[in-house]
């Protein structure tokens, strides 16, 4: 095995073995389960929470009582208004909504009284206004004598289904674009979230050994660039064996929990339905979904971003190797060097979700070529199918600036490694780059 | 193949030869050709040239800052000389690492969280082994320094004493030709420090060539055979350690003698102190020991003991770094 086998494999083989890691790879699914389940629990919890609302009619219209449900307990009271009150001070009731006259079906503004110790928050609020804006309606209806049937004629959905103009070009549904929309997001976020993680560990494994002063027996033995890249490639290895372990685990829990531990399906629906009242036809959105994810060209999809994904996380992990390499004995030096490299990677996400809203933004055209920000934004629009020429030139100056930033990484590597004591300037990071071995 | 930049003739030729020997008579395992290098505005190695044989302990001496460590970078292929050469069994070191130098910095350091065993046989390989042949050396040398039941540890549970065995045997587990050991013996116990010692004159006598870097000067005494003391990245004295304290000897001799008082000197030596008995003298130029032997005895006086002083090594390196911090 040649040296810089021996080093990737040392720097693999020892993290892989660690313990922590063990511990970290699989806890770390069942951490983020633990989380779903107090999602979940957060969300039953709100729905269990009843109020007691007593109305007190004085509208005049025969208002249609709201349904009590889960949330709201309604009961239509004739008591007046002190006696309610002073139930609410007992807290025999939690509200006393008091619904004064109603003067006819022009009035556009109608003021009502909801008398409480509690807060009425915005949910509580909008849904009551709900309520009382559907029984008025209904009154009006009633009143104006209009016939329901007709009234919904003049509800119309409308779609808008974007066509190609060229030929040869595949049809879009209304669907594409929110698919891309997440599938970018994710694939976005999940590079962002690599980048960082191991990068930082690159980077402190390399401090590491500066401080530990092996790295002087190291680079007697290996170059260091052979070190440098060693590490960079580990890491990295490590990185994808736990987010391989991860893919694999977290449907297995999640399956499992579904099954066995008594949660059901519509628990988790109706997360998803108090978020989105107005879903409808879900069989047929599913079926369309399904549709669109099977359109997508899922090969060169996961091709090009795997290459980004190499891209992104070797420049990333060469600038925090060289920043590992400069700090000074007290690793916590490193925290103001790590500003100047974690900030293109924070811009490059809020970018991306910026281009995943726009993709067709000449922001999106050209943080999609910058080198610091394509590995992050291209791969979040390559389910909208940006053009072939802009993926090319895209990853061209990935490749160029990737080899340029290596090289610079393992010039500032090779000198900072050796120094001990304080950690170096900016200047004195660029007079290494152009020092001579 | 290789130019010499010339740095001019002016600079003097400031190194004192105590052996002069010529580079044909001398078989040099490790070669150093006017080697310069610069550091900013340092010349932190200036025209540096010595030869090191097979089966020979050299010293590399020289106060803090003196370009020592500077040195060893080039010739561990850490760093590369700006002109000069740096030939290893008569072949030029470029900046490829070489499999047959082992080298055990002064500022120690292991991998904290690795196994003793299996980091040994990693550090092994790098130098080029296999990995049956890591593992039978790193067997063959733990059971040397019986720590076998240490195989498994990690290098965090040693104590300082242990690791820096454990950093000993990751110098030569790979069998170098040149060992360049610095401060090797700082932390070990006596007993340990022994060992180690035993070790190098036993790598010593199978023919390694050692470069020794230290600051205690009674071990240079001790184990080397030859020494360069360098000074300001100048190499101020070399050569081989007895001819270098011959050549330091100021005619200085300790004598006991009965009656101890009422000599009279008559120009043969002057008498520089008297404690307990004890008399130094300094032998008059031209005049030689029998001499002065046979002055004293012709007044009479018993010779209890009579023993040349040569200067000890601390001497000679703080006289040769101050005389060439006033040059």
């Amino acid at each position: 095995m040649n040296k810089l086998g021996l080093i990737i494999n040392k720097e693999y083989s020892t993290r892989v073995k660690n313990k922590k890691f063990i511990l970290t790879t699989l806890l770390t699914p069942l951490g983020f389960l633990l989380f779903f389940v107090v999602v979940v629990f957060i969300f039953s919890h709100e729905s269990d929470k009843t109020y007691k609302v007593a109305i007190l009619d004085q509208s005049g219209t025969e208002i249609v009582m709201p349904e009590s449900n889960s949330r709201f307990i309604f009961t239509e009271s004739n008591l007046p208004l002190d006696s309610l009150k002073s139930q609410c001070k007992n807290s025999e009731i939690d509200a006393v909504w008091l619904l004064p006259k109603f003067t006819g079906v022009d009035v556009k503004h109608y003021s009502t009284y909801y008398y409480t110790d509690k807060t009425l928050d915005i949910e509580m609020e909008s849904r009551l206004s709900k309520y009382l804006t559907q029984s008025i309606r209904k009154y009006k209806i009633q009143q104006l004598q209009l016939n329901q049937t007709e009234l919904d004629k003049l509800n119309t959905e409308i779609i808008i289904d974007p066509e190609p103009v060229q030929e040869n070009v595949q049809d879009k549904s209304s669907y594409t674009s929110k698919i891309a929309t997440i599938l970018g997001g994710i694939m976005g976020y999940v590079i962002f979230f690599i980048i960082f993680l191991y990068g930082a560990a690159v980077m402190r494994a390399v401090t590491e050994e500066k401080i530990n002063r092996i790295v002087e027996v190291i680079i007697s033995s290996a170059s260091s660039t052979e070190l440098m890249l060693g590490k960079i490639i580990g890491v990295g290895l490590v990185g994808l064996t736990q987010i391989v372990i991860w893919l694999v685990l977290i449907p297995i829990i999640y399956i499992g929990v579904l099954y066995f531990a008594g949660f059901d399906q519509s628990q988790l629906q109706s997360i998803s339905t108090n978020m989105d009242p107005n879903a409808m036809d879900k069989m047929e959105d599913m079926q369309l979904v399904i549709r669109e994810l099977a359109n997508l060209n899922w090969v060169k999809i996961f091709f090009i971003f795997l290459l980004y994904f190499i891209g992104g996380y070797v420049i990333y992990a060469a600038l925090f190797a060289a920043i590992g390499a400069a700090v000074g004995d007290d690793i916590n030096d490193s925290q103001s060097l790590t500003m100047f490299v974690s900030i293109p990677i924070i811009l490059a996400i809020y970018i991306m979700f910026q281009c995943i809203r726009e993709p067709d933004s000449s922001l999106a055209m050209f943080s999609s070529m910058f080198p610091l920000f394509s590995p992050i934004v291209m791969p979040a629009l390559l389910a909208f199918d940006p053009p072939w020429w802009q993926v090319t030139i895209s990853l061209i100056l990935l490749l160029a600036f990737g080899y340029f930033v290596v090289w610079i990484a393992a010039r500032i590597f090779r000198t900072g490694i050796l120094m001990y004591g304080k950690k170096a300037s900016f200047k004195e990071l660029s007079k290494w780059i152009f020092t001579k071995q | 193949m290789h130019t010499y930049k010339s740095i001019g003739n002016n600079s003097t030729n400031r190194i004192k030869l105590a052996a002069s020997k010529s580079k044909e008579n001398m078989k040099g395992l490790l070669t150093l050709d006017r080697v310069i290098k610069d550091y900013d505005q340092l010349r932190a190695v200036d025209q540096i040239s010595f030869e090191v044989p097979d089966s020979c302990i050299f010293g590399l001496l020289g106060p803090n800052g003196a370009g020592k460590t500077s040195l060893i970078r080039i010739i561990t292929g850490i760093t590369r000389a700006d002109s000069g050469t740096v030939f290893l069994q008569g072949q030029p070191i470029n900046t490829l690492q070489n499999p047959s130098i082992g080298y055990m910095p002064e500022e120690r350091g292991l991998y904290k969280k690795m196994k003793v065993g299996e980091q040994l046989i990693y550090l092994c390989r790098l130098k080029g082994k296999s990995a049956a042949e890591a593992k039978q050396s790193v067997t063959n040398w733990m059971e040397r320094f019986e720590i076998m039941s240490w195989w498994n540890k990690k290098v965090e549970e040693l104590s300082k004493g242990m690791s820096q065995k454990v950093q000993f045997i990751a110098t030569v587990v790979h069998d170098p030709s040149l060992i360049i050991l610095d401060e090797p013996f700082s932390g070990l116990d006596p007993i340990n420090s022994n060992l180690i010692k035993d070790v190098i004159i036993d790598l010593k006598n199978k023919g390694a060539a050692i470069l020794f870097s230290t600051h205690r000067m009674e071990q240079v005494e001790e184990l080397c055979e030859q020494i360069v003391l360098i000074n300001k990245g100048k190499a101020v004295l070399q050569g081989l350690v007895k001819e270098i304290r011959h050549q330091f000897k100021e005619h200085l001799f300790e004598l006991v003698m009965n009656p101890s008082e009422g000599i009279s000197w008559d120009g043969y030596a002057d008498l520089l102190s008297t404690q307990n008995d004890v008399s130094i003298i300094r032998l008059a130029e031209n005049r030689k020991s029998n001499e002065i032997l046979q002055h004293i005895i012709s007044q009479n006086i018993d010779i209890v003991s009579f023993k040349e002083i040569y200067p000890t090594f601390n001497d000679i390196f703080i006289r040769t770094v101050n005389e060439s911090n006033h040059e």
